[in-house]
């Protein structure tokens, strides 16, 4: 108890100097941009595709599980669509998202590390947690949501085609589906969520890497355990955001 | 000039150094030499205050470095540059960038005088046409180059060196310390360089600081340090079978 604890307060420690004053604003300006090409631009493709495929399937599912004459066809568009909005398109995408760019920053920071860049950074007078942490922080919070809004079309968009190429369900339905009973607060709710999650990935991944200690055995163990422990926050998050914000 | 007071840390309760006094002198090429495992590095990281220490004091000519605050350091670290065991230069940025990014943290000069600074230091320590390499590219030696270079781009006052000849063939090795002494009267710096190697004793050892088990055992120049009366010194440096049949001879 007393570890986890002193583990909880060095998470915020850490967060402390993360969020000091930056020395020199236009340095962290390029490092951002810089993390937005590694972090955001680089997870477009993976969530692309994993999206287009899980929309296809979400739809495949709804329709074999709705084949009654009593559900009309356009059931399966709107159950697409909810689910990519309500829980795909945040938590899943953000499952996804804490192993590949969770594991990179946690890899990248931990060999940082154990090669005494931090170190380096820290001699030349360098607030190293901020240096490194906050540019990734503002990169994630800042093109996340942008990830999730692509998934979310993607989604949807894999979800006709692969209803209209199966035939289960005909793109007009589904279209229609997709429209009927839409309630915009869902997607203001996918965001809000991805914010939280994107924040969780980067702090609770880049905390991991920051504190290693040993060698490259310890820097993959930090990446394993930034992974697990971003995804078990991401789910519980996902439990307290939800209460919160549709009840 | 650089004193340290009795000086005392521990690690998990383990006592690393005990009560280490010493006064690193300006325009020197101060040496802390030891076995293994003997607490040079804990000391070289204390003074630079990358560990904090248990008791003690460390002195920056009048300023008493290890009682300020994070911000008043930083202060004082914008005068120290570090010479790291594995060189720690950055691997997401080029050789140009790794030296010059003490100048884009810290000064307000423009591009082309950063450029110009950029240029002069690698040029001074014989680094020319890698600007545009990373450091996965360099070979041991020109890395120990570019972070010299990295460490004297803003003309630090104190310059630290931790094993700067580990990893690196004798003839290079002889090279680098060549480059620390010389940068080090160039630039009247306070030097302090960690080492296990005789080599470099023998060759850049103005003052020398012998460590043993966390304590230090014994303080001279390189003149002094064959003829010591220090068993523990004499045990470290006539190690090899060459050396004592040296000063057999020599006897």
């Amino acid at each position: 108890m007393i570890k986890f604890l002193t583990l909880i307060g060095q998470y915020f420690l850490l967060l402390k100097k993360v969020f000091s004053k930056p020395e020199k604003p236009y340095v962290y300006y390029k490092q951002t941009m810089k993390e937005l090409v590694n972090l955001g631009l680089t997870s477009v493709g993976i969530i692309a595709v994993i999206s287009f495929f899980m929309g296809a399937v979400i739809t495949l599912q709804t329709a074999y599980n709705t084949e009654n004459p009593i559900y009309p066809k356009y059931l399966v568009g709107l159950g697409c669509r909810d689910s990519i909005l309500l829980e795909f398109s945040s938590t899943i995408a953000a499952l996804i998202l804490a192993g590949k760019v969770g594991s990179s920053i946690s890899s990248e920071i931990g060999t940082m590390r154990i090669t005494e860049q931090i170190d380096a950074l820290e001699i030349m007078g360098v607030n190293s947690a901020s240096y490194l942490i906050l540019p990734k922080i503002i990169a994630t919070l800042f093109f996340n949501p942008i990830l999730t809004l692509i998934s979310i079309v993607v989604g949807i968009v894999g979800g006709g085609i692969a209803g209209s190429v199966t035939g289960v369900v005909p793109t007009d339905d589904f279209i229609y589906g997709i429209q009927y009973a839409f309630i915009p607060y869902y997607v203001v709710y996918a965001l809000i969520k991805t914010l939280f999650f994107a924040f969780i990935i980067t702090s609770v991944s880049a905390f991991e890497g920051y504190y290693v200690e040993g060698g490259s055995l310890e820097v993959g163990r930090a990446s394993t355990k930034a992974v697990v422990y971003s995804s078990v926050l991401i789910l519980l998050f996902n439990v307290i955001l939800t209460q919160l914000l549709l009840s | 000039m650089i004193d340290i007071k009795n000086l005392n840390k521990s690690f998990n309760g383990k006592c690393i150094l005990s009560d280490i006094s010493v006064t690193f002198e300006t325009g020197k090429t101060n040496l802390i030499i030891g076995r293994s495992g003997s607490g040079k590095t804990v000391l070289l990281k204390s003074i630079v205050g990358l560990h904090d220490i248990d008791e003690g004091e460390i002195w920056y000519e009048d300023i008493l470095f290890n009682k300020l605050d994070f911000k008043d350091k930083k202060k004082i670290r914008s005068e120290m540059g570090m010479l790291f065991q594995g060189s720690a230069l950055f691997d997401s940025l080029t050789v140009e960038q790794n030296v010059r990014f003490p100048l884009d943290m810290f000064t307000d000069k423009s591009n082309e005088e950063k450029n110009e600074r950029v240029n002069f230091c690698l040029k001074r320590v014989d680094i020319l046409n890698t600007n545009n390499l990373y450091p996965s590219e360099l070979s041991g030696g020109m890395k120990k180059r570019v972070a010299i270079a990295r460490a004297i781009s803003l003309n630090p006052k104190y310059l630290f060196c931790d094993e700067p000849n580990s990893g690196l063939d004798p003839i290079t090795a002889i090279m680098i310390d060549a480059l620390i002494k010389e940068i080090t009267e160039e630039y009247s710096m306070t030097t302090i360089v960690n080492t296990h190697d005789m080599n470099s004793v023998m060759e850049i050892g103005e003052k020398i600081v012998f460590i043993s088990d966390g304590l230090k055992c014994w303080e001279g120049s390189k003149n002094e340090v064959l003829n010591s009366d220090c068993e523990t010194l004499n045990d470290f440096i006539f190690a090899n079978s060459l050396a004592k049949k040296l000063k057999q001879t020599h006897k």
